[in-house]
């Protein structure tokens, strides 16, 4: 099975092309995206258990030997995004049956949907730099198509704003890109690590470095990038809006992991250093700006911002165990933050509003989707035994391990924060009194199977990463490792036959 | 010649950041179009502009028998620009429509700068009239 790192991108491609073809047909079209999207989770798992077995698994393409050809590359990390990729694709295509309406299918909901998996699974499993960039692109246009579809016109000055600023990110990157070939003379990145620790001018280096980082930065939603994620989340249909939370910010985070562990590691003094600011400002600026919202997607936006404060510090602090608790912290926040949009779409279809004014009293209408809202909510806050608590545990414990304190006191003052914003949620949306408005014309659909199944499943997959705790962070050691010290990935990619 | 494509790209950058700062939507489409051209010249100029590095054949075999330049920037270059085609073309629809449905495209009107959802009430008038400024 060598072409096993290329299924997870060929699986979801070949579906797109046959859920172009069905021209629209809603009920064809979802059996066919559901099917697509079990399959791939199996691949997923099988490329999981490979990685497991065999450390790094290397795909030349075409049998152009690195550092010539494009490779694609699954290590631990890229593996465990995969399969988590392939989970919130899953419970996204299921959810999808009832939430996109019959115009949206028919502008091809489904098939840029397949396309988005097949490109976000691209560009974790690529080993090149440049075949990074073109996911990426393929990526957007993905995104982009979601984004305008159906005939929302509000839509569209939300999308003038993601669709311009992600633009300006793909140029800063090719930008770098070009600087990097001019610099090294290759593209691959397990060639890079070792071409630029040679390079005689470290300052152009370290500019392209940061040219990289501000590009990844705005894919990330980084502190001062990030205002066009709350301007346009909250715009999406609820099953876009669900994958996009959960993955497109996160492959900023992976990208930004990548570079700063394989290839940038020879001037920590700057470039981790600036992470380790932006960091920390990102954290605080998400948070806040959530505490000011009442429109619940809206809040849950400003906390993808928080949320990725979190994983980028880990990362800026470098060491093993922040690099662990950065890998645990993507692996649970991933599950939760899809889930707690999909949540949204829940409260938005009993209760009749995204807007926590107007609606009210789900606690008592409807208890399993408290319970739902209530599990991702509250690992989202990091309450003990669920995930996000032991991801902002390691988190802390590594800041404290780094000797620097404040930061471990804003990790945890910005949890608190966090708490808050979910209990603002909560009280409003399940626990006060419906209002009156509402009252008069009563919203009491019953929630079908096909929106409460993934959202309980999802909440599930929490409960179970908060309770088997072990294993994940034991698996997370072995990733953060493979990316401290990168020569087995390096002899993967470099030293093996095709 | 590399210096003077150095210049040249310098000079494109910047002309193409003045167009996509000035505020004005379609000055980005240009000002986005001109520096993608800027940015495939610096791809080209860091391939090196000389006859001497064949990027696929090692040092210690003969496979080329004469000098021919890098064909590798050549090919990300053709890669970009089929890509930034297409995102200028769906960038221009995207414009077009949204021309449309706000009658401006100029980012500082109140109509790019509401983000109220779509079941959020709209925020009352004199907010926006005192975001828009002295005009």
């Amino acid at each position: 099975m060598r072409i096993l790192p290329a299924l997870p991108i060929l699986l979801p491609m070949a579906a797109a092309l046959a859920l172009s073809l069905m021209m629209g047909h809603q009920r064809r079209s979802h059996g066919i995206a559901l099917a697509g999207a079990v399959l791939h989770l199996a691949v997923a798992t099988l490329l999981l258990a490979t990685v497991l077995k065999h450390e790094v698994v290397v795909l030349w393409v075409g049998d152009w030997l690195a550092p010539f050809g494009i490779c694609l590359v699954a290590d631990y990390l890229s593996a465990v995004m995969v399969l988590i990729t392939a989970i919130i694709h899953t419970a996204v295509m299921a959810y999808a049956r009832y939430d996109i309406d019959p115009v949206q299918v028919h502008t091809g909901f489904y098939p840029f949907m397949q396309m988005l998996t097949a490109a976000v699974c691209g560009a974790f499993l690529t080993g090149d730099l440049f075949n990074l960039y073109v996911w990426f692109e393929v990526m957007l246009i993905a995104s982009f198509g979601l984004l305008v579809m159906g005939r929302n016109p509000g839509r569209l000055t939300g999308g003038v704003k993601y669709v311009t600023i992600n633009l300006i990110a793909t140029l800063f990157f090719i930008t770098a890109i070009g600087l990097i070939y001019g610099l090294t003379g290759t593209l691959n990145m397990a060639d890079l690590h070792a071409k630029a620790a040679g390079v005689e001018n470290t300052a152009l280096l370290t500019a392209t470095a940061m040219l990289l980082m501000v590009a990844f930065g705005i894919k990330a939603a980084l502190f001062p990038l990030f205002f066009w994620l709350p301007a346009s989340y909250h715009t999406l249909p609820v099953s876009v809006s669900a994958f996009f939370a959960g993955m497109l910010s996160k492959v900023g985070v992976y990208a930004l992991i990548r570079m700063f562990t394989l290839v940038f590691t020879s001037n920590i003094g700057v470039t981790h250093a600036t992470l380790l600011v932006v960091a920390a400002l990102t954290m605080l600026f998400g948070v806040v700006g959530a505490a000011s919202q009442m429109e619940m997607r809206r809040i849950l936006s400003f906390h993808i911002i928080s949320q990725v404060g979190y994983m980028v510090l880990g990362l800026a602090l470098f060491t093993p165990l922040a690099l662990t608790g950065a890998i645990v912290y993507l692996i649970h926040h991933i599950v939760v933050k899809a889930n707690l949009f999909l949540v949204s779409g829940l409260v938005r279809h009993t209760g009749g509003s995204f807007s926590l004014k107007t609606i009210g009293g789900l606690y008592k209408t409807n208890g399993l989707l408290a319970v739902g809202f209530i599990i991702p909510a509250f690992a989202l806050a990091g309450f003990p035994p669920l995930s996000g608590f032991w991801a902002k545990l390691l988190i802390i414990k590594a800041c404290l391990e780094s000797q620097q304190y404040s930061l471990a006191v804003l990790s945890a003052a910005v949890g608190l924060l966090t708490v808050f914003s979910m209990i603002k949620i909560w009280s409003e949306a399940f626990w006060k009194p419906t209002p009156a408005e509402v009252n008069g014309s009563p919203i009491r659909r019953p929630l079908s199977p096909w929106m409460l199944g993934p959202v309980l499943s999802l909440s599930l997959v929490t409960v179970l990463l908060g309770l088997c705790m072990e294993p994940v962070i034991q698996f997370s050691m072995v990733a953060a490792g493979q990316l401290m010290d990168p020569q087995v990935y390096i002899r993967a990619v470099l030293g093996g036959q095709p | 010649m590399e210096a003077l494509l150095a210049c040249l790209i310098g000079l494109m950058f910047a002309a193409a950041l003045y167009l996509i700062l000035s505020g004005s939507l379609v000055k980005f489409v240009f000002g986005f179009t001109l520096i993608g051209n800027a940015v495939n010249l610096l791809i080209f100029t860091a391939g090196r502009l000389h006859h001497v590095q064949p990027s696929l054949i090692p040092p210690d075999r003969t496979g080329l028998t004469h000098a021919v330049s890098n064909a590798l920037p050549q090919a990300l270059i053709l890669t970009a620009i089929v890509i930034g085609f297409a995102m200028v073309t769906f960038v221009l629809v995207l414009l077009l429509r949204t021309y449309a449905h706000t009658g401006t495209l100029d980012v500082d009107e109140a109509s790019f700068l509401n983000e109220a959802g779509e079941d959020e009430p709209e925020p009352a008038g004199q907010d926006q009239t005192v975001r828009r400024g002295p005009s």
